[in-house]
């Protein structure tokens, strides 16, 4: 029982870290390395707010620090990305080099040790099934789950969801239609980052902010968006259900530590069995010679 | 009104070397040979010009370990395309190799370093493996978590001395001794691959970067073509992560660090990818800089992302690549 109630909670908490990385990737097909780094920006920001502004109140920092994450990736396209569109290398090399100094920088500005945590949303924690489960946890699941089906609702049933996946299938074709590339990937860009803060604001509240959560946010969410298959946002949910209870499994019977290692292996299995992923869109012919 | 631009013409002395002309008098022959021996002497002479200043002397030795690193960044992203984010995976291993056999099978220097090169190397070659029938970003992602994963296992089992590293690794019985085991193996490998890359061989790594398809179409295992370019590449890295083990006298986990990884990518970016000169200049300033810099901390690094992210957007091109160009040409304003 124990197993199966925090393997849901971690695949839920894995599915939001990657839901951002996925979305970026599947429309405007860059790789942002920089995601880990938005993730535990904005869970700094939101500690700034709340503990260097007496009174401000917490869910009003929310608001702000996602906001200002969603800017930052805009911003992030707009300012660097848009240049260097379409040169692979330069892409990777040009997030992960923001991203990594966004994180270096944190650290450097003092964002080290344990003290930076932030509050949980409803404290005390209560008992199902015999498992003592805390409610962030539970808030964790609703607001989660509460979350793909916005997205779900979002990119199948709104104008600026659907030119998402028009430039997503066929960019040249959505083009056509109308609708504008660049502006798109900004959109997807500044989604993509709202949710890493998102997520980082329902996560972190049960550890602490840690510029070292930054790369392993980064290697989360590229392992399942790897298995899951690069650009299928429903692929991405199930990877997540996948690696969550293999590494509450791996948590339960070996170490802690042996967490990472069950992304890693995940992502390597993956590549040499079935590139494109469980529910990749990719031919095998564009990434496989 | 009347507008002018810029034309870029070719000077006369390059245009005459580029044939057999080029032996014809000495002017062409200094032109030819020039920079070359100049960079070659400046780099020989290095340990000697800096002998007044012990500590900058140790900086020569790091700089050209991490200009290794970088031409073997270049030379995977550039010739191959295979844009390799964790050299530190190739350091990192290289030096613990380098370390175990040093340690505990108590193989001399001159045996460990080239030992430690080569199995590292074929270790390299093999954990990559199955990202290398791949296209696109894979590679990348898979080189950026290796080190990662491999400082984890360390950490997790805490075995190869867990956190505290191997220590009491030979050091280099005399200091230039440890200047010139860098430095003549960081020319060789710097020249080898240079004459590598005109080779027909680099012709078909080329092709494995521009069009795979068709390399294929060809008949030609793309995937055993990419083997070779990762072998060589971290036979680069692992000889630099060896060396830097044997000149700390210990291999620790921060062979797998992130600088390993940053600096030899923002070095190549500076210097100009695809000139494998670029990134030995490119680590011959920013290494330095960041010894200037060791004050602050990680700010340094912070410091190389954002160069980096500039140079990439501003100017891609690289020093290098500016540099022969104001070598080979000369600009003049025309009427349009």
């Amino acid at each position: 029982m124990h197993i199966l109630i925090y393997g849901i909670i971690n695949s839920i908490a894995l599915s939001l870290i990657s839901l951002g990385f996925a979305l970026v990737y599947s429309i405007s097909r860059v790789p942002n390395f920089a995601h880990g780094a938005l993730y535990v920006t904005t869970g700094y920001i939101v500690w700034l707010l709340i503990n260097k502004l007496t009174g401000f109140p917490y869910p009003l920092a929310i608001l702000v620090g996602i906001g200002i994450t969603g800017i930052i990736g805009a911003l992030i396209y707009r300012l660097v990305l848009i240049r260097i569109r379409g040169m692979e290398i330069s892409e990777i090399i040009a997030t992960y080099a923001i991203g990594v100094a966004i994180l270096e920088g944190l650290r450097w500005g003092g964002l080290r040790g344990m003290t930076f945590t932030l509050p949980v949303f409803i404290p005390g924690s209560v008992d199902i099934f015999g498992v003592v489960v805390d409610y962030q946890r539970l808030v964790v699941v609703i607001l989660g789950a509460a979350t793909f089906l916005f997205l779900y609702f979002f990119i199948h049933h709104t104008r600026i969801g659907l030119a998402l996946r028009g430039i997503a299938q066929d960019e040249r074709a959505a083009m056509m239609l109308g609708i504008d590339s660049d502006m798109t990937a900004i959109l997807s860009l500044g989604i993509g980052s709202a949710l890493a803060g998102f997520s980082s604001l329902l996560l972190l509240p049960l550890g602490n902010i840690i510029v070292e959560a930054g790369y392993s946010v980064l290697i989360f969410a590229v392992a399942v968006c790897i298995t899951g298959g690069l650009g299928s946002l429903m692929g991405t949910i199930v990877a997540s259900f996948l690696i969550g209870f293999a590494q509450i499994l791996t948590d339960k019977f070996l170490s802690t530590h042996y967490q990472m290692v069950v992304a890693l292996l995940a992502i390597i299995l993956t590549l040499i069995i079935k590139p494109s992923g469980l529910f990749g869109k990719q031919k095998e012919l564009e990434e496989r010679v | 009104m009347e507008q002018l631009r810029k034309e870029r013409v070719d000077r006369s002395l390059k245009v005459r070397t580029e044939g057999l002309y080029a032996i014809s008098s000495i002017e062409e022959i200094l032109y030819l040979i020039g920079p070359r021996l100049l960079f070659v002497a400046g780099i020989l002479l290095l340990p000697l010009i800096f002998e007044a200043a012990p500590y900058w002397k140790r900086v020569v030795n790091v700089m050209c370990a991490y200009a290794l690193v970088a031409i073997s960044f270049d030379f995977l992203s550039n010739f191959v395309g295979l844009v390799c984010l964790g050299g530190a995976l190739f350091t990192g291993v290289g030096g613990y190799f380098t370390a175990i056999y040093n340690r505990y099978f108590s193989f001399p220097i001159y045996l460990s370093i080239p030992l430690a090169t080569l199995s590292g190397a074929l270790f390299c070659t093999l954990v990559l493996l199955p990202a290398l029938p791949l296209r696109g970003v894979y590679f990348a992602i898979i080189t950026l978590m290796y080190p990662l994963l491999f400082s984890r296992i360390i950490e997790a089992l805490n075995v190869l001395g867990g956190t505290n590293g191997i220590t009491g690794i030979e050091s280099f019985p005399d200091p230039y001794i440890e200047h010139y085991a860098i430095i003549l193996p960081m020319l060789f490998f710097l020249f080898a691959t240079r004459r590598f890359v005109n080779e027909d061989i680099g012709l078909v790594f080329r092709g494995v970067k521009d069009n795979d398809q068709a390399v294929r179409a060809s008949g030609i295992n793309v995937t055993l073509i990419k083997v070779y370019a990762v072998f060589i590449a971290s036979l680069m890295g692992c000889f630099s992560g060896a060396y830097i083990a044997h000149m700390y006298m210990w291999a620790g986990l921060s062979l797998f660090a992130l600088d390993f990884s940053v600096i030899p990518i923002a070095s190549t970016v500076i210097g100009g990818g695809g000139t494998l000169i670029g990134p030995v200049i490119g680590s011959f300033i920013l290494v330095p800089l960041s010894e200037i810099l060791r004050a602050a901390g990680t700010l340094r690094i912070v410091i190389y992302c954002v160069v980096l992210t500039l140079f990439i957007i501003l100017k891609s091109e690289g020093l290098m690549i500016y540099l022969q160009r104001k070598y080979h040409q000369f600009e003049r304003w025309v009427k349009v």
